[in-house]
């Protein structure tokens, strides 16, 4: 065990899927022509006037309710004062003292494969600013104000993940559970889901946290693992040569996978936060609350019990296929369409079928194999029409477009050869070519009676039901 | 028939009724009047002739069609922290010297859609920080009444031209008295609404919880009539409250009889003018022989509004003016070395120095460390202040006062000393930290230049306001006394 502790933090910017901005009509569509998504609200101009779009509330309210948090009856919006090109009013509207979501929390599994319990210090709202593009402009600076105003939710972890590890996972739940609620796309690539880590380091045993770095700019969950272990590494270090970890903000540059300091406490901004005089405080009664809850649907973790519960498949599958909820709507409407056992559905999908979307980069949604079509499939495997190794076959090619599994069983010819007496004479053929293996499996080689199916399937081009060939195999060399 | 310039909005929608006269004669008469007055005023930043031409023809047009809207071709001005689509808005500042907005503020657009004509944009204190009109980068406006003094401030560009008759009305805000110094100063009737009456979009900021768009006018039978078009809800405007638009007119018919009138005894202790008090006091006695009581009311925590509204406004105004950054719109320095360069620059050389001032106060108020004592402590004596004001009105109607401690003070006489500037508000700031409605209308004059009435009322409190001072019009002769200069 290393004589270091980890503490982390995360700082998580959710992108609400709200049609238009937090305080204005323009749409928060996502890769229009700069600028063209912004209107005078978002640009800042004189005499424009900030009106909360009521979806975001409603999102935040779900959100805090998703995480056992409590939803805040009275929230205030606050001005972030700083000055940036791409923040058109020079400040930011954001929630400071009286965030909407506070308390919450959720549960990862530790690297014992312990439930373990990661407390949500508060969510708040806040508007995005723009973005500032450098390239290809010459000595100047290009701002496009598409994304100013976007609403977002920053959800911020209390400092209980103790590795890179932990943080991932809870960075994943966060992810699924704000996609299974319908608030947020989740598009890492878009910047959708995007967050912060604050890293420390302390000896072990001691209670005080060690000096903090925050590491910005983390859109990938391989990313936050790397620049995690990268920082952990880079101030355990800095310690044991005598120094102190200085308190600053540090960017991970991917492509050299190594964080550099980008601003110390020293330069940081005094962001004179205070209510914005021109949004009224958002009140919340118990009879909103009440039907928010009405609309939540089944959530990661009760449906991944359901699944085990109900289907009685393993944990691990069922962690796999409610990592979002169309997966899991896939799933259970392939159990539902077919006889198979739902463990041999969840191994196909968990294996297969999820093994060739990923090959493909395509997400459930797009999956060319429909549930109906893969219960289908399952169907024949099951009443032993095919093997499973032929299975794979036909999978594939009904991901290719070829039809259906009973079409192209019967296009292919691949039906599993179940005639007893078809069976026993290629047995008998097989017998009678090996006489050498035949003599030495009966001197107690028992091993060898893969190699007499493996000739028997040659025979049959793999379709003879391997549970007949083992029986007729065993009997007639017993 | 009274001179077209001399009638009132009321007098002249009647004329226009009859046929006396068209909007486009009106028009005309006016916009010669700012012809030749406006050179020694400086009342306007920016007339629009042409426009109003065009509107009052089209008014003529719609009167001829049976189509005439309440306000339909009567002239008024804008101070210029409106925003109007195609015409400049400068706000009194080289920073916006060449803003032309592509939108119209709420109340442009009611306005325009009632009928009414803009003869111009009125000159005010740059960004409305200012009761002098001297910060104004187009320079000062002259006081009718007096040349050499200032008209108040900041919508004292709107005050002046009601004043010397080149306009029936004007619009103006208010943010610690803006509207109702100005019209004290130059003896005409100015109305701050209750906050969230009038909509504020499109009325570039100040101080975003205290500003209210209002109005000047000769009469507060003008001022109820132009309330009712603006007032009302507005989505773009969250802290516009979706509140029922009495008939304001209406409300003017009813007598003094019971009225509870408060008088403060705080607004006459020493700072006040010696004679202004005198005139005020009669005033008060006019009100009471004709049906009002007075009654004696306490404000404990009113001294205190004056340090409060200096913290609360420069904080607000802080953020507020962030967005004047010479990116977007507005004053872009030359050349700029780098983006700090183009900052400073840019700001250093938009901004006047009462701007600059009261940006950094404020900034200072926000900073870590200062909050809590600045700005935090401010908010808390503001609701002291209000929750004064809720315990007078739970004994009196309305509360009668001064509404400056002296009458119009020379041009240049304070610019030097910002504090003694800022007590100037004393009296009218009260109403903005507690988000009252006020009003002022004339109650005689000081050594030839005129002081006003304060009235402030409960919130939503307009109507008793325009009784009041409708009633005490009816009853004295000052609000139609017209500067010798511009008869």
């Amino acid at each position: 065990m290393s004589a270091w502790e980890v503490v982390i933090g995360l700082e998580i910017h959710t992108q609400l899927a709200t049609k238009s901005k937090i305080f204005s009509g323009a749409s928060t569509a996502y890769g229009a022509e700069p600028n063209t998504q912004a209107c005078l609200v978002d640009l800042g101009y004189p005499g424009v006037l900030p009106v909360l779009n009521e979806e975001v509330v409603r999102m935040a309210a779900m959100f805090g309710l998703a995480v056992n948090a409590t939803v805040a009856p009275r929230s205030v919006f606050a001005r972030k004062n700083y000055f940036y090109p791409d923040l058109p009013k020079g400040y930011q509207i954001s929630q400071y003292e009286l965030p909407i979501v506070e308390h919450g929390e959720l549960f990862i599994t530790d690297a014992d494969g312990n439930e373990k319990r990661i407390g949500i210090t508060r969510a708040h709202l806040e508007e995005d600013a723009g973005k500032s593009t450098h390239e290809g402009l010459g000595q100047f600076s290009g701002i496009d104000l598409n994304r100013a105003g976007t609403p977002l939710l920053e959800i911020v972890s209390e400092p209980d993940l103790r590795s890179a590890q932990e943080a991932v996972a809870y960075m994943r739940k966060i992810h699924s559970i704000v996609r299974y609620l319908g608030i947020s796309d989740g598009n890492m690539q878009e910047g959708s889901f995007r967050c912060d880590a604050n890293v420390s380091v302390r000896p072990r045993g001691q209670e005080e946290f060690g000096t903090r770095t925050e590491l910005k700019n983390l859109n990938s969950f391989r990313f936050v693992e790397k620049a995690i272990n990268f920082e952990i590494e880079r101030q355990i270090d800095v310690i044991e040569d005598g120094f102190d970890v200085v308190q600053e903000t540090r960017l991970y540059d991917a492509n050299k996978d190594e964080t550099r300091s980008m601003r110390s406490k020293e330069e940081a901004n005094d962001y004179r936060y205070f209510p914005d005089p021109d949004l009224l405080p958002v009140a919340i009664d118990a009879a909103y609350i009440e039907a928010v809850q009405q609309t939540l649907p089944e959530l990661p973790d009760a449906k991944r019990r359901r699944f085990v519960d109900e289907y009685g498949i393993r944990a691990d599958d069922a962690d796999i296929l409610t990592t979002s909820r169309s997966l899991a709507d896939y799933y259970e409407d392939v159990a539902a369409a077919t006889a198979a056992e739902a463990q041999g559905a969840a191994n196909f999908i968990v294996g297969d079928l999820m093994g060739a979307l990923n090959k493909a980069g395509l997400g459930i949604e797009d999956s060319p194999v429909s549930a109906a079509a893969l219960a289908g499939l399952l169907d024949r495997i099951r009443d032993n029409t095919i093997s499973g190794k032929i299975a794979k076959e036909v999978f594939e090619a009904m991901w290719a477009g070829e039809g259906s599994a009973d079409e192209i069983i019967e296009a292919k010819g691949l039906k599993q050869i179940t005639d007893a007496s078809a069976i026993e004479a290629i047995v008998d053929k097989v017998i009678e070519a090996n006489p050498g293996q035949v003599a030495e499996y009966r001197a107690g080689k028992d091993k060898l009676i893969g190699y007499f199916v493996g000739q028997v399937m040659k025979e049959t081009g793999g379709k003879a039901n391997p549970g007949q060939v083992n029986q007729i195999l065993k009997q007639k060399l017993g | 028939m009274a001179e077209l310039h001399e009638q009132t909005l009321i007098e002249l929608a009647a004329g226009l009724e009859r046929g006396d006269f068209t909007s486009v004669e009106v028009t005309e008469a006016l916009l010669a009047r700012v012809e030749v007055h406006d050179q020694t005023l400086n009342a306007f930043v920016t007339v629009t002739g042409e426009q109003a031409l065009a509107a009052a023809r089209a008014a003529d047009e719609a009167r001829a069609a049976g189509n005439a809207g309440i306000l339909n071709g009567l002239p008024l001005v804008h101070k210029d922290i409106f925003c109007t689509r195609d015409v400049l808005t400068t706000c009194g500042s080289r920073m916006l010297e060449n803003f032309v907005s592509p939108y119209d503020a709420t109340i442009v657009e009611r306005l325009a859609a009632a009928g009414a004509v803009v003869l111009g944009k009125t000159n005010m204190d740059e960004f409305a920080m200012g009761s002098s009109n001297e910060t104004s980068y187009f320079g000062p406006v002259k006081n009718p009444w007096h040349l050499e003094c200032s008209p108040g401030g900041s919508s004292g560009g709107s005050a002046a031209a009601v004043a010397a008759r080149m306009a029936p009305a004007a619009t103006g805000t208010d943010t610690g008295g803006s509207i109702r110094q100005p019209a004290a100063l130059t003896g005409t009737v100015g109305l701050k609404p209750t906050y969230g009456r009038v909509s504020r979009y499109g009325m570039i900021a100040f101080a975003s919880s205290l500003d209210q768009a209002g109005v000047i006018t000769r009469s507060s039978a003008d001022a109820a009539l132009l309330l009712g078009v603006m007032a009302g809800f507005d989505e773009r405007d969250s802290t516009c409250i979706d509140h029922p638009v009495p008939d304001y007119t209406a409300a003017l018919s009813q007598s003094l009889d019971g009225l509870r009138v408060g008088v403060v005894k705080q607004h006459f202790d020493e700072g006040l003018d010696e004679q202004t008090g005198a005139a005020v006091r009669e005033a008060l006695s006019v009100l009471e022989a004709n049906g009002a009581t007075l009654l004696e009311v306490d404000l404990p925590n009113i001294d205190l509004s004056v340090p409060t509204y200096y913290v609360v406004a420069p904080a607000e105004c802080s953020s507020n003016l962030s967005r004047f950054d010479g990116v977007r719109f507005g004053h872009r320095a030359e050349d700029p070395e780098d983006l700090f360069d183009l900052y400073c620059r840019s700001r250093g050389e938009g901004f006047g120095a009462e701007v600059k001032r009261r940006i950094m106060t404020g900034t200072y108020a926000l900073s870590a460390g200062y909050y809590d004592a600045y700005y935090l402590k401010a908010q808390q004596v503001r609701q002291l202040i209000a929750d004064d004001f809720r315990q007078a009105f739970e004994k009196v109607d309305v509360i009668a006062g001064p509404t400056a401690p002296t009458p119009a003070f020379r041009l240049g006489d304070k610019t030097d000393d910002p504090i003694t500037m800022y007590l100037n508000d004393i009296y009218t700031i009260g109403a903005n930290l507690a988000g009252l409605p006020g009003i002022s209308t004339p109650c005689g004059f000081v050594g030839g230049l005129p002081v006003g009435l304060h009235l402030v009322g409960p919130h939503w409190g307009e109507e008793l306001l325009l009784r009041c001072a409708h009633n005490y019009e009816q009853l004295s002769t000052w609000h139609k006394a017209c500067p010798g200069d511009f008869q």
